[in-house]
Protein backbone atom coordinates (compact mmCIF):
# COMPACT_ATOMS: atom_id res chain seq x y z
CA UNK A 1 0.00 0.00 0.00
CA UNK A 2 1.36 3.71 -1.18
CA UNK A 3 -0.52 6.44 0.40
CA UNK A 4 0.94 10.09 -0.96
CA UNK A 5 0.48 13.13 0.57
CA UNK A 6 -0.06 14.60 -3.09
CA UNK A 7 -3.66 14.78 -4.34
CA UNK A 8 -4.63 13.44 -7.67
CA UNK A 9 -6.77 16.16 -9.18
CA UNK A 10 -9.10 14.17 -12.21
CA UNK A 11 -10.26 14.51 -15.75
CA UNK A 12 -13.46 15.95 -13.84
CA UNK A 13 -11.82 18.00 -11.80
CA UNK A 14 -12.56 16.01 -8.97
CA UNK A 15 -9.92 16.04 -6.58
CA UNK A 16 -8.90 12.63 -4.28
CA UNK A 17 -6.93 13.10 -1.11
CA UNK A 18 -5.72 11.07 0.76
CA UNK A 19 -4.78 8.83 -1.63
CA UNK A 20 -3.83 5.35 -1.59
CA UNK A 21 -2.75 2.69 -4.15
CA UNK A 22 -2.45 -0.77 -3.51
CA UNK A 23 0.38 -2.64 -5.30
CA UNK A 24 2.50 -5.47 -5.45
CA UNK A 25 5.95 -5.85 -6.71
CA UNK A 26 7.61 -8.79 -8.32
CA UNK A 27 11.58 -9.53 -8.76
CA UNK A 28 13.93 -6.77 -8.13
CA UNK A 29 15.07 -3.92 -9.21
CA UNK A 30 18.67 -3.54 -10.52
CA UNK A 31 21.21 -0.88 -9.44
CA UNK A 32 20.55 1.28 -12.21
CA UNK A 33 16.81 1.06 -11.95
CA UNK A 34 16.31 -0.11 -16.05
CA UNK A 35 14.49 -2.97 -15.51
CA UNK A 36 11.30 -1.93 -13.81
CA UNK A 37 7.84 -3.10 -15.85
CA UNK A 38 4.60 -2.00 -15.10
CA UNK A 39 1.70 -4.75 -15.50
CA UNK A 40 -1.69 -2.47 -15.62
CA UNK A 41 -4.42 -5.15 -14.91
CA UNK A 42 -7.95 -5.40 -16.69
CA UNK A 43 -11.40 -3.96 -15.51
CA UNK A 44 -12.07 -6.04 -12.51
CA UNK A 45 -8.78 -7.51 -11.95
CA UNK A 46 -6.03 -6.40 -9.14
CA UNK A 47 -2.50 -6.54 -8.29
CA UNK A 48 -2.09 -10.00 -7.41
CA UNK A 49 -0.80 -10.67 -10.98
CA UNK A 50 1.34 -13.58 -9.78
CA UNK A 51 1.04 -16.48 -6.98
CA UNK A 52 -1.62 -16.80 -5.33
CA UNK A 53 -4.29 -14.05 -5.04
CA UNK A 54 -4.67 -13.63 -0.85
CA UNK A 55 -8.49 -12.77 -1.51
CA UNK A 56 -9.44 -15.51 -3.63
CA UNK A 57 -6.86 -18.17 -2.95
CA UNK A 58 -6.40 -18.79 -6.73
CA UNK A 59 -3.60 -17.97 -8.74
CA UNK A 60 -2.78 -14.21 -10.09
CA UNK A 61 -4.40 -12.95 -13.18
CA UNK A 62 -0.95 -13.40 -15.14
CA UNK A 63 0.19 -16.78 -13.30
CA UNK A 64 1.10 -17.71 -16.67
CA UNK A 65 2.79 -14.82 -17.76
CA UNK A 66 4.95 -13.50 -14.50
CA UNK A 67 7.25 -15.52 -12.74
CA UNK A 68 11.22 -16.95 -13.06
CA UNK A 69 11.23 -18.39 -16.69
CA UNK A 70 7.97 -17.05 -17.79
CA UNK A 71 8.00 -14.08 -20.27
CA UNK A 72 8.01 -11.50 -17.53
CA UNK A 73 11.24 -13.26 -15.70
CA UNK A 74 10.93 -12.35 -11.93
CA UNK A 75 14.44 -13.35 -12.48
CA UNK A 76 15.38 -10.35 -14.45
CA UNK A 77 12.56 -8.01 -14.58
CA UNK A 78 11.14 -5.84 -11.73
CA UNK A 79 7.39 -5.91 -11.71
CA UNK A 80 4.89 -3.41 -10.56
CA UNK A 81 1.57 -4.09 -10.65
CA UNK A 82 -0.64 -1.78 -8.78
CA UNK A 83 -4.70 -1.59 -8.22
CA UNK A 84 -6.39 1.24 -10.34
CA UNK A 85 -7.68 4.28 -8.52
CA UNK A 86 -11.30 3.80 -8.41
CA UNK A 87 -10.58 0.31 -7.24
CA UNK A 88 -11.30 -1.83 -4.09
CA UNK A 89 -8.26 -3.76 -3.41
CA UNK A 90 -6.45 -1.47 -1.49
CA UNK A 91 -6.43 1.90 -3.20
CA UNK A 92 -8.84 4.73 -3.08
CA UNK A 93 -12.73 4.26 -4.45
CA UNK A 94 -16.03 4.69 -4.02
CA UNK A 95 -15.62 2.23 -0.73
CA UNK A 96 -12.97 4.57 0.81
CA UNK A 97 -14.09 6.81 3.68
CA UNK A 98 -14.69 10.51 2.31
CA UNK A 99 -12.52 12.40 4.52
CA UNK A 100 -15.24 15.34 4.24
CA UNK A 101 -18.18 13.31 6.11
CA UNK A 102 -16.38 10.38 7.17
CA UNK A 103 -18.68 7.58 5.45
CA UNK A 104 -17.81 5.97 2.30
CA UNK A 105 -17.68 7.91 -0.59
CA UNK A 106 -19.93 6.35 -2.63
CA UNK A 107 -21.52 8.16 -5.59
CA UNK A 108 -19.40 11.16 -4.42
CA UNK A 109 -16.17 9.78 -5.46
CA UNK A 110 -15.12 11.32 -8.47
CA UNK A 111 -15.99 9.88 -11.57
CA UNK A 112 -11.96 8.82 -12.89
CA UNK A 113 -10.77 8.55 -16.27
CA UNK A 114 -7.92 6.09 -17.76
CA UNK A 115 -5.73 8.92 -17.78
CA UNK A 116 -6.37 9.48 -14.02
CA UNK A 117 -5.33 5.99 -13.01
CA UNK A 118 -2.15 6.23 -15.18
CA UNK A 119 -1.66 9.26 -13.50
CA UNK A 120 -1.95 7.69 -9.83
CA UNK A 121 0.43 4.61 -11.54
CA UNK A 122 3.29 7.43 -12.71
CA UNK A 123 2.98 9.18 -8.62
CA UNK A 124 3.50 5.25 -7.48
CA UNK A 125 6.31 5.02 -9.83
CA UNK A 126 8.07 8.15 -8.99
CA UNK A 127 7.69 7.06 -5.23
CA UNK A 128 9.70 3.77 -6.24
CA UNK A 129 11.86 6.00 -7.56
CA UNK A 130 12.05 5.00 -10.75
CA UNK A 131 12.73 7.14 -13.97
CA UNK A 132 11.96 5.08 -17.24
CA UNK A 133 9.94 1.96 -17.11
CA UNK A 134 11.70 -1.00 -19.42
CA UNK A 135 8.01 -1.82 -20.25
CA UNK A 136 4.58 -0.91 -19.40
CA UNK A 137 2.31 -4.14 -20.56
CA UNK A 138 -1.10 -5.05 -19.82
CA UNK A 139 -4.49 -5.96 -21.62
CA UNK A 140 -8.44 -5.18 -22.43
CA UNK A 141 -8.68 -2.10 -19.68
CA UNK A 142 -4.33 -2.71 -18.53
CA UNK A 143 -3.99 -1.98 -22.51
CA UNK A 144 -5.86 1.18 -22.91
CA UNK A 145 -3.66 2.41 -19.80
CA UNK A 146 -0.58 1.18 -21.80
CA UNK A 147 -1.84 3.44 -24.20
CA UNK A 148 -2.60 6.51 -21.80
CA UNK A 149 1.22 5.95 -20.63
CA UNK A 150 2.62 5.86 -23.96
CA UNK A 151 0.96 9.29 -24.68
CA UNK A 152 1.06 10.51 -21.56
CA UNK A 153 4.67 10.04 -20.79
CA UNK A 154 6.39 8.93 -23.93
CA UNK A 155 10.04 9.32 -22.33
CA UNK A 156 9.15 7.55 -19.58
CA UNK A 157 7.99 4.15 -21.38
CA UNK A 158 10.96 2.24 -23.36
CA UNK A 159 8.68 -0.13 -24.66
CA UNK A 160 5.19 -1.02 -24.48
CA UNK A 161 2.49 -3.99 -25.02
CA UNK A 162 -1.32 -2.97 -25.35
CA UNK A 163 -3.11 -6.34 -25.46
CA UNK A 164 -6.33 -7.09 -26.67
CA UNK A 165 -7.45 -3.48 -26.52
CA UNK A 166 -8.34 -0.39 -28.67
CA UNK A 167 -8.17 3.30 -28.28
CA UNK A 168 -11.41 4.25 -27.59
CA UNK A 169 -14.28 1.88 -26.20
CA UNK A 170 -16.98 1.39 -29.11
CA UNK A 171 -20.71 1.75 -28.71
CA UNK A 172 -21.18 -1.64 -28.14
CA UNK A 173 -18.52 -1.79 -25.48
CA UNK A 174 -20.10 1.01 -23.79
CA UNK A 175 -23.47 -0.59 -24.33
CA UNK A 176 -22.49 -3.69 -22.26
CA UNK A 177 -20.60 -1.45 -19.74
CA UNK A 178 -24.03 0.43 -18.85
CA UNK A 179 -26.12 -3.26 -19.11
CA UNK A 180 -23.84 -4.05 -15.75
CA UNK A 181 -24.68 -0.36 -14.41
CA UNK A 182 -28.26 -0.86 -14.20
CA UNK A 183 -28.16 -4.32 -13.44
CA UNK A 184 -26.42 -2.95 -9.98
CA UNK A 185 -28.92 0.44 -10.22
CA UNK A 186 -31.47 -1.72 -10.07
CA UNK A 187 -30.65 -3.97 -7.49
CA UNK A 188 -32.89 -2.42 -4.43
CA UNK A 189 -29.61 -3.04 -2.49
CA UNK A 190 -27.87 -0.64 -4.25
CA UNK A 191 -29.71 2.39 -2.01
CA UNK A 192 -28.65 5.19 -4.26
CA UNK A 193 -24.64 4.32 -3.90
CA UNK A 194 -25.05 4.04 0.01
CA UNK A 195 -25.42 0.89 0.59
CA UNK A 196 -21.95 0.12 2.53
CA UNK A 197 -23.43 3.13 5.53
CA UNK A 198 -26.65 0.48 5.46
CA UNK A 199 -24.69 -2.60 6.02
CA UNK A 200 -26.20 -4.17 2.78
CA UNK A 201 -24.52 -5.28 -0.93
CA UNK A 202 -26.34 -5.03 -4.06
CA UNK A 203 -24.63 -8.67 -4.69
CA UNK A 204 -27.59 -9.64 -7.36
CA UNK A 205 -27.36 -6.58 -9.23
CA UNK A 206 -23.62 -6.89 -9.41
CA UNK A 207 -23.77 -10.62 -9.77
CA UNK A 208 -26.38 -9.67 -12.97
CA UNK A 209 -23.41 -7.59 -14.63
CA UNK A 210 -20.71 -10.13 -14.36
CA UNK A 211 -22.41 -12.51 -16.00
CA UNK A 212 -23.16 -10.61 -18.75
CA UNK A 213 -19.88 -9.01 -19.00
CA UNK A 214 -18.67 -12.54 -18.54
CA UNK A 215 -20.36 -13.61 -21.89
CA UNK A 216 -18.54 -10.65 -23.91
CA UNK A 217 -15.27 -12.40 -22.59
CA UNK A 218 -15.67 -15.47 -24.18
CA UNK A 219 -16.50 -16.74 -27.93
CA UNK A 220 -19.36 -18.79 -29.37
CA UNK A 221 -17.07 -21.26 -30.45
CA UNK A 222 -15.54 -21.59 -26.98
CA UNK A 223 -18.67 -21.37 -25.14
CA UNK A 224 -20.14 -24.25 -27.64
CA UNK A 225 -17.41 -26.66 -27.07
CA UNK A 226 -17.44 -26.37 -23.61
CA UNK A 227 -21.04 -26.25 -22.95
CA UNK A 228 -23.41 -26.58 -26.25
CA UNK A 229 -26.84 -27.49 -24.47
CA UNK A 230 -25.67 -29.67 -22.17
CA UNK A 231 -28.09 -29.90 -18.49
CA UNK A 232 -26.63 -29.55 -15.83
CA UNK A 233 -26.91 -32.61 -12.88
CA UNK A 234 -30.33 -33.79 -14.99
CA UNK A 235 -31.11 -35.77 -17.63
CA UNK A 236 -34.03 -33.65 -18.68
CA UNK A 237 -35.50 -30.04 -18.21
CA UNK A 238 -37.03 -29.09 -15.61
CA UNK A 239 -39.72 -26.53 -17.14
CA UNK A 240 -38.85 -24.39 -14.50
CA UNK A 241 -36.46 -21.25 -14.41
CA UNK A 242 -33.55 -23.51 -12.62
CA UNK A 243 -30.25 -23.19 -14.08
CA UNK A 244 -31.37 -26.69 -16.10
CA UNK A 245 -28.33 -25.75 -18.60
CA UNK A 246 -24.83 -26.06 -17.74
CA UNK A 247 -23.85 -22.42 -18.90
CA UNK A 248 -26.77 -21.07 -16.91
CA UNK A 249 -25.24 -23.08 -13.51
CA UNK A 250 -21.58 -21.34 -14.98
CA UNK A 251 -22.46 -17.90 -15.08
CA UNK A 252 -24.24 -18.10 -12.02
CA UNK A 253 -21.12 -19.69 -10.32
CA UNK A 254 -19.00 -16.96 -11.90
CA UNK A 255 -21.12 -14.12 -10.57
CA UNK A 256 -21.46 -15.25 -7.23
CA UNK A 257 -17.54 -15.51 -7.44
CA UNK A 258 -17.49 -12.59 -8.24
CA UNK A 259 -19.48 -10.26 -5.52
CA UNK A 260 -17.56 -11.90 -3.21
CA UNK A 261 -14.06 -9.97 -4.36
CA UNK A 262 -15.90 -6.82 -5.72
CA UNK A 263 -17.25 -3.52 -4.54
CA UNK A 264 -20.29 -2.68 -6.99
CA UNK A 265 -19.86 1.04 -6.81
CA UNK A 266 -15.99 0.32 -7.73
CA UNK A 267 -17.75 -1.97 -11.34
CA UNK A 268 -19.35 1.50 -11.61
CA UNK A 269 -16.41 3.74 -11.56
CA UNK A 270 -14.22 1.36 -13.70
CA UNK A 271 -16.65 0.36 -16.70
CA UNK A 272 -17.81 4.02 -16.49
CA UNK A 273 -13.72 4.89 -17.07
CA UNK A 274 -13.12 2.79 -20.33
CA UNK A 275 -16.31 4.18 -21.73
CA UNK A 276 -14.80 7.86 -21.70
CA UNK A 277 -11.67 6.08 -23.11
CA UNK A 278 -10.82 8.02 -26.06
CA UNK A 279 -7.13 8.66 -26.94
CA UNK A 280 -7.59 10.34 -30.44
CA UNK A 281 -10.43 12.60 -28.95
CA UNK A 282 -7.44 14.57 -26.64
CA UNK A 283 -5.14 14.95 -29.90
CA UNK A 284 -7.50 16.61 -31.64
CA UNK A 285 -9.12 13.24 -32.90
CA UNK A 286 -5.70 12.24 -34.90
CA UNK A 287 -4.71 9.00 -32.92
CA UNK A 288 -1.24 9.66 -34.95
CA UNK A 289 -0.55 12.64 -32.88
CA UNK A 290 -0.98 10.58 -29.59
CA UNK A 291 2.04 9.06 -30.59
CA UNK A 292 3.73 11.46 -32.81
CA UNK A 293 7.63 11.16 -32.49
CA UNK A 294 7.98 8.30 -29.91
CA UNK A 295 10.54 6.19 -29.48
CA UNK A 296 8.76 3.51 -27.60
CA UNK A 297 8.69 0.34 -28.80
CA UNK A 298 5.35 -1.43 -29.31
CA UNK A 299 4.12 -4.45 -29.84
CA UNK A 300 0.45 -4.64 -30.47
CA UNK A 301 -1.20 -8.16 -29.73
CA UNK A 302 -5.06 -9.20 -30.49
CA UNK A 303 -6.82 -12.52 -30.99
CA UNK A 304 -8.70 -13.73 -33.45
CA UNK A 305 -11.63 -14.49 -31.81
CA UNK A 306 -12.30 -11.16 -29.52
CA UNK A 307 -15.18 -9.81 -30.46
CA UNK A 308 -14.84 -7.57 -27.60
CA UNK A 309 -11.63 -5.98 -29.00
CA UNK A 310 -11.52 -7.38 -32.39
CA UNK A 311 -8.22 -6.90 -34.17
CA UNK A 312 -9.82 -4.30 -36.31
CA UNK A 313 -8.86 -2.01 -33.08
CA UNK A 314 -5.66 -3.30 -32.82
CA UNK A 315 -5.44 -2.17 -36.29
CA UNK A 316 -6.16 1.03 -35.92
CA UNK A 317 -3.69 1.74 -32.80
CA UNK A 318 -0.78 0.17 -35.58
CA UNK A 319 -2.10 2.27 -37.84
CA UNK A 320 -1.42 5.31 -36.06
CA UNK A 321 1.98 4.58 -34.55
CA UNK A 322 3.42 3.76 -38.22
CA UNK A 323 1.73 7.24 -39.35
CA UNK A 324 3.80 8.72 -36.50
CA UNK A 325 6.72 6.59 -37.55
CA UNK A 326 6.69 4.56 -34.54
CA UNK A 327 9.20 1.06 -33.98
CA UNK A 328 5.85 -1.21 -33.70
CA UNK A 329 5.00 -4.87 -34.19
CA UNK A 330 1.95 -6.33 -34.65
CA UNK A 331 0.78 -9.73 -33.66
CA UNK A 332 -3.06 -11.48 -34.19
CA UNK A 333 -3.05 -14.81 -32.44
CA UNK A 334 -5.07 -17.35 -33.59
CA UNK A 335 -7.08 -18.32 -30.71
CA UNK A 336 -10.98 -19.75 -30.06
CA UNK A 337 -11.02 -18.34 -26.79
CA UNK A 338 -12.35 -15.12 -26.91
CA UNK A 339 -11.25 -11.96 -25.58
CA UNK A 340 -9.98 -14.02 -22.08
CA UNK A 341 -7.34 -15.57 -23.84
CA UNK A 342 -4.58 -13.33 -23.21
CA UNK A 343 -5.50 -14.28 -19.53
CA UNK A 344 -4.73 -17.87 -20.33
CA UNK A 345 -2.11 -20.51 -21.40
CA UNK A 346 -2.00 -19.24 -25.36
CA UNK A 347 1.55 -20.60 -26.40
CA UNK A 348 2.17 -18.18 -29.38
CA UNK A 349 1.15 -15.42 -27.34
CA UNK A 350 3.18 -16.51 -24.86
CA UNK A 351 6.69 -16.70 -27.40
CA UNK A 352 5.73 -13.60 -29.08
CA UNK A 353 5.57 -11.98 -25.35
CA UNK A 354 8.83 -13.37 -24.65
CA UNK A 355 10.54 -12.92 -27.81
CA UNK A 356 9.55 -8.88 -27.78
CA UNK A 357 10.42 -8.60 -24.50
CA UNK A 358 14.26 -10.50 -24.45
CA UNK A 359 14.86 -8.06 -27.84
CA UNK A 360 13.74 -5.10 -25.95
CA UNK A 361 16.34 -5.77 -23.21
CA UNK A 362 19.21 -6.65 -25.11
CA UNK A 363 18.22 -2.73 -26.88
CA UNK A 364 17.94 -1.52 -23.68
CA UNK A 365 21.45 -3.58 -22.55
CA UNK A 366 19.40 -5.16 -19.55
CA UNK A 367 21.18 -8.10 -18.33
CA UNK A 368 20.51 -11.02 -16.70
CA UNK A 369 20.48 -11.27 -12.66
CA UNK A 370 19.54 -7.59 -11.36
CA UNK B 1 23.55 -13.13 -32.97
CA UNK B 2 24.18 -17.06 -33.23
CA UNK B 3 22.78 -17.52 -36.98
CA UNK B 4 25.55 -19.71 -38.88
CA UNK B 5 24.19 -19.75 -42.13
CA UNK B 6 25.98 -17.28 -44.35
CA UNK B 7 23.34 -14.50 -46.02
CA UNK B 8 21.54 -15.50 -49.35
CA UNK B 9 23.52 -13.61 -52.25
CA UNK B 10 19.83 -11.85 -53.51
CA UNK B 11 19.86 -9.95 -50.21
CA UNK B 12 23.22 -9.02 -49.97
CA UNK B 13 22.56 -7.58 -53.50
CA UNK B 14 19.48 -5.85 -52.02
CA UNK B 15 21.65 -4.47 -48.92
CA UNK B 16 24.14 -3.25 -51.18
CA UNK B 17 21.42 -1.13 -52.74
CA UNK B 18 20.26 0.90 -49.48
CA UNK B 19 22.20 3.55 -48.40
CA UNK B 20 23.66 3.09 -44.74
CA UNK B 21 21.08 4.48 -41.75
CA UNK B 22 18.15 4.77 -44.32
CA UNK B 23 14.33 3.98 -43.42
CA UNK B 24 13.42 0.91 -44.59
CA UNK B 25 10.06 -1.21 -44.80
CA UNK B 26 10.13 -4.80 -45.99
CA UNK B 27 7.26 -6.04 -47.14
CA UNK B 28 6.43 -9.81 -47.16
CA UNK B 29 9.53 -9.82 -44.83
CA UNK B 30 9.02 -13.93 -43.72
CA UNK B 31 11.36 -14.48 -41.03
CA UNK B 32 13.10 -11.45 -41.24
CA UNK B 33 16.51 -12.48 -42.18
CA UNK B 34 16.96 -9.67 -44.77
CA UNK B 35 15.95 -6.92 -42.22
CA UNK B 36 18.44 -8.46 -39.91
CA UNK B 37 21.06 -7.89 -42.70
CA UNK B 38 19.95 -4.25 -42.88
CA UNK B 39 19.97 -4.01 -39.19
CA UNK B 40 23.65 -5.74 -38.97
CA UNK B 41 25.15 -3.90 -42.16
CA UNK B 42 24.00 -1.44 -42.91
CA UNK B 43 22.30 0.51 -39.66
CA UNK B 44 19.16 0.93 -40.96
CA UNK B 45 15.91 1.48 -38.91
CA UNK B 46 13.67 -1.18 -40.41
CA UNK B 47 10.22 -2.07 -40.27
CA UNK B 48 8.28 -5.21 -41.60
CA UNK B 49 5.12 -6.44 -42.44
CA UNK B 50 4.30 -10.50 -42.77
CA UNK B 51 1.76 -12.34 -43.25
CA UNK B 52 2.40 -15.69 -41.69
CA UNK B 53 1.95 -15.64 -37.61
CA UNK B 54 5.13 -17.73 -37.55
CA UNK B 55 7.34 -15.38 -39.59
CA UNK B 56 5.90 -12.27 -37.42
CA UNK B 57 6.76 -14.64 -34.58
CA UNK B 58 10.09 -14.97 -36.04
CA UNK B 59 11.03 -11.34 -36.77
CA UNK B 60 9.39 -10.37 -33.23
CA UNK B 61 11.73 -12.89 -30.93
CA UNK B 62 14.62 -11.34 -33.22
CA UNK B 63 13.80 -7.76 -32.06
CA UNK B 64 12.77 -6.55 -34.96
CA UNK B 65 9.29 -4.37 -35.64
CA UNK B 66 7.50 -6.29 -38.09
CA UNK B 67 3.66 -6.16 -38.09
CA UNK B 68 1.22 -9.00 -39.54
CA UNK B 69 -0.58 -7.48 -42.31
CA UNK B 70 -1.01 -8.17 -45.78
CA UNK B 71 1.10 -6.32 -48.92
CA UNK B 72 -2.21 -6.17 -50.97
CA UNK B 73 -4.70 -4.30 -48.25
CA UNK B 74 -2.42 -2.73 -45.79
CA UNK B 75 0.34 -0.09 -47.83
CA UNK B 76 -2.56 1.69 -48.72
CA UNK B 77 -2.49 2.78 -44.51
CA UNK B 78 1.13 3.94 -44.87
CA UNK B 79 1.46 7.38 -45.13
CA UNK B 80 3.22 9.20 -48.63
CA UNK B 81 7.33 9.24 -48.03
CA UNK B 82 7.55 7.48 -44.89
CA UNK B 83 10.62 5.34 -45.59
CA UNK B 84 13.69 5.57 -47.52
CA UNK B 85 13.39 2.33 -49.07
CA UNK B 86 10.22 -0.03 -49.95
CA UNK B 87 11.44 -3.67 -50.43
CA UNK B 88 9.26 -6.53 -51.91
CA UNK B 89 11.69 -9.56 -52.05
CA UNK B 90 10.20 -12.30 -53.51
CA UNK B 91 6.95 -11.23 -52.69
CA UNK B 92 6.06 -9.62 -56.23
CA UNK B 93 4.43 -12.75 -57.56
CA UNK B 94 2.18 -13.90 -54.80
CA UNK B 95 0.45 -10.10 -54.42
CA UNK B 96 -3.26 -10.12 -56.03
CA UNK B 97 -2.87 -6.60 -57.52
CA UNK B 98 0.50 -5.98 -58.32
CA UNK B 99 0.72 -2.72 -59.83
CA UNK B 100 -1.20 -1.18 -57.05
CA UNK B 101 0.93 -2.52 -54.35
CA UNK B 102 3.96 -1.33 -56.98
CA UNK B 103 2.05 2.38 -56.86
CA UNK B 104 1.87 2.23 -53.00
CA UNK B 105 5.81 1.23 -52.67
CA UNK B 106 6.42 4.10 -54.55
CA UNK B 107 4.59 6.76 -52.46
CA UNK B 108 5.61 5.11 -49.34
CA UNK B 109 8.86 5.55 -49.96
CA UNK B 110 10.76 7.72 -52.83
CA UNK B 111 12.89 3.88 -53.46
CA UNK B 112 11.69 0.76 -54.18
CA UNK B 113 13.32 -2.15 -54.20
CA UNK B 114 11.64 -5.42 -55.76
CA UNK B 115 12.91 -8.96 -56.12
CA UNK B 116 11.16 -11.43 -58.35
CA UNK B 117 11.36 -15.10 -60.02
CA UNK B 118 11.96 -14.14 -63.70
CA UNK B 119 8.69 -16.44 -65.66
CA UNK B 120 11.31 -15.49 -68.97
CA UNK B 121 13.91 -17.78 -67.51
CA UNK B 122 15.18 -20.13 -70.24
CA UNK B 123 14.15 -23.46 -67.93
CA UNK B 124 10.46 -22.19 -67.41
CA UNK B 125 10.26 -21.94 -71.05
CA UNK B 126 11.57 -25.11 -71.69
CA UNK B 127 9.50 -27.03 -68.82
CA UNK B 128 6.19 -25.18 -70.99
CA UNK B 129 7.10 -25.33 -74.24
CA UNK B 130 8.91 -28.44 -74.65
CA UNK B 131 6.93 -30.49 -71.52
CA UNK B 132 4.01 -29.09 -71.81
CA UNK B 133 3.99 -28.75 -67.74
CA UNK B 134 3.74 -25.99 -65.36
CA UNK B 135 7.07 -25.36 -64.53
CA UNK B 136 8.71 -25.72 -60.89
CA UNK B 137 11.93 -24.86 -60.73
CA UNK B 138 14.23 -24.08 -57.14
CA UNK B 139 12.36 -20.40 -57.35
CA UNK B 140 8.94 -21.61 -58.12
CA UNK B 141 9.06 -24.63 -56.21
CA UNK B 142 5.28 -25.19 -56.45
CA UNK B 143 2.62 -27.31 -58.17
CA UNK B 144 0.53 -25.20 -59.92
CA UNK B 145 -2.65 -26.17 -58.14
CA UNK B 146 -0.85 -25.26 -54.75
CA UNK B 147 0.96 -22.01 -55.29
CA UNK B 148 0.99 -18.76 -53.44
CA UNK B 149 2.41 -17.32 -56.62
CA UNK B 150 -0.51 -16.01 -58.81
CA UNK B 151 0.92 -12.99 -60.78
CA UNK B 152 3.89 -14.58 -62.50
CA UNK B 153 5.85 -12.03 -65.03
CA UNK B 154 9.18 -11.72 -67.04
CA UNK B 155 12.03 -9.24 -66.59
CA UNK B 156 10.41 -7.59 -69.82
CA UNK B 157 6.75 -7.20 -68.62
CA UNK B 158 8.38 -6.08 -65.62
CA UNK B 159 10.30 -3.54 -67.01
CA UNK B 160 7.36 -2.02 -68.85
CA UNK B 161 5.13 -1.89 -66.08
CA UNK B 162 7.55 0.45 -64.35
CA UNK B 163 7.20 2.45 -67.15
CA UNK B 164 3.70 2.62 -66.17
CA UNK B 165 4.10 3.37 -62.99
CA UNK B 166 6.04 7.32 -63.19
CA UNK B 167 9.50 5.27 -61.97
CA UNK B 168 12.38 4.54 -63.70
CA UNK B 169 15.27 1.43 -63.31
CA UNK B 170 18.11 2.70 -61.36
CA UNK B 171 20.01 -0.19 -61.11
CA UNK B 172 19.18 -3.72 -62.11
CA UNK B 173 20.44 -7.29 -61.40
CA UNK B 174 19.78 -10.49 -62.72
CA UNK B 175 20.88 -13.76 -61.22
CA UNK B 176 22.13 -17.18 -63.48
CA UNK B 177 20.83 -20.11 -61.84
CA UNK B 178 23.93 -20.40 -59.82
CA UNK B 179 22.60 -17.22 -58.09
CA UNK B 180 25.53 -15.21 -59.61
CA UNK B 181 24.94 -11.86 -61.22
CA UNK B 182 24.50 -11.75 -65.03
CA UNK B 183 27.17 -9.27 -66.47
CA UNK B 184 25.34 -5.96 -66.33
CA UNK B 185 26.24 -4.91 -70.15
CA UNK B 186 24.42 -7.97 -71.85
CA UNK B 187 21.24 -6.96 -73.53
CA UNK B 188 17.72 -6.80 -71.86
CA UNK B 189 17.16 -10.47 -73.58
CA UNK B 190 19.98 -12.15 -72.04
CA UNK B 191 18.42 -10.88 -69.27
CA UNK B 192 15.77 -11.97 -69.67
CA UNK B 193 16.70 -15.98 -71.00
CA UNK B 194 18.97 -16.09 -68.26
CA UNK B 195 18.15 -14.79 -64.98
CA UNK B 196 16.55 -16.70 -62.86
CA UNK B 197 15.64 -14.38 -60.71
CA UNK B 198 16.13 -10.01 -61.12
CA UNK B 199 16.16 -7.58 -58.47
CA UNK B 200 15.54 -3.26 -59.52
CA UNK B 201 16.38 -0.39 -57.44
CA UNK B 202 13.15 1.45 -59.00
CA UNK B 203 13.21 5.52 -57.87
CA UNK B 204 10.18 7.55 -58.36
CA UNK B 205 10.10 10.24 -61.14
CA UNK B 206 7.37 12.78 -59.20
CA UNK B 207 5.89 13.49 -55.89
CA UNK B 208 3.86 10.65 -54.68
CA UNK B 209 0.35 10.85 -55.71
CA UNK B 210 -1.45 10.33 -52.27
CA UNK B 211 -4.53 7.59 -52.61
Amino acid sequence: MFPVEQALVTDGGGRIAPLAIGFQTYGELNADRSNAILLCHALTGDQYAAGVNPVTGKPGWWDAMVGPGKPFDTDKYFLICSNVVGGCMGSTGPSSVNPGTGKPYGLDFPVVTIRDMVRAQAMLVDHLGIETLFCVAGGSMGGMQVLQWAASYPERVFSAMPIATAAKHSAQNIGFNEVGRQAVMADPDWRAGRYLEQSVRPEKGLAVARMSAHITYLSEAALQRKFGRKLQDRSAPTFSFDADFQIENYLRYQGVAFVERFDANSYLFVTRACDYFDLAADYGGSLARAFKDTTTRFCVVSFTSDWLYPTSDSRAIVHALNAGGASVSFVEIESDKGHDAFLLHEPMFIATTRGFLEAAAAARGLRAGA
Amino acid sequence: MTKAASPRLDHLLIADMVDAGSRVLDVGCGDGALLRLLADRKRVDGRGVELSQRGVNECVAKGLSVIQGDADTDLADYPDDGFDYVILSQTLQATRRPREALQNMLRIGRRAIVSFPNFGYWRVRAQLAFRGRMPVTGNLAYSWHDTPNIHLCTIRDFVELIDLLGAHIERGVALDHAGAPIRVNAPWWVWNLLGEQAIFLLERDAPPRSS
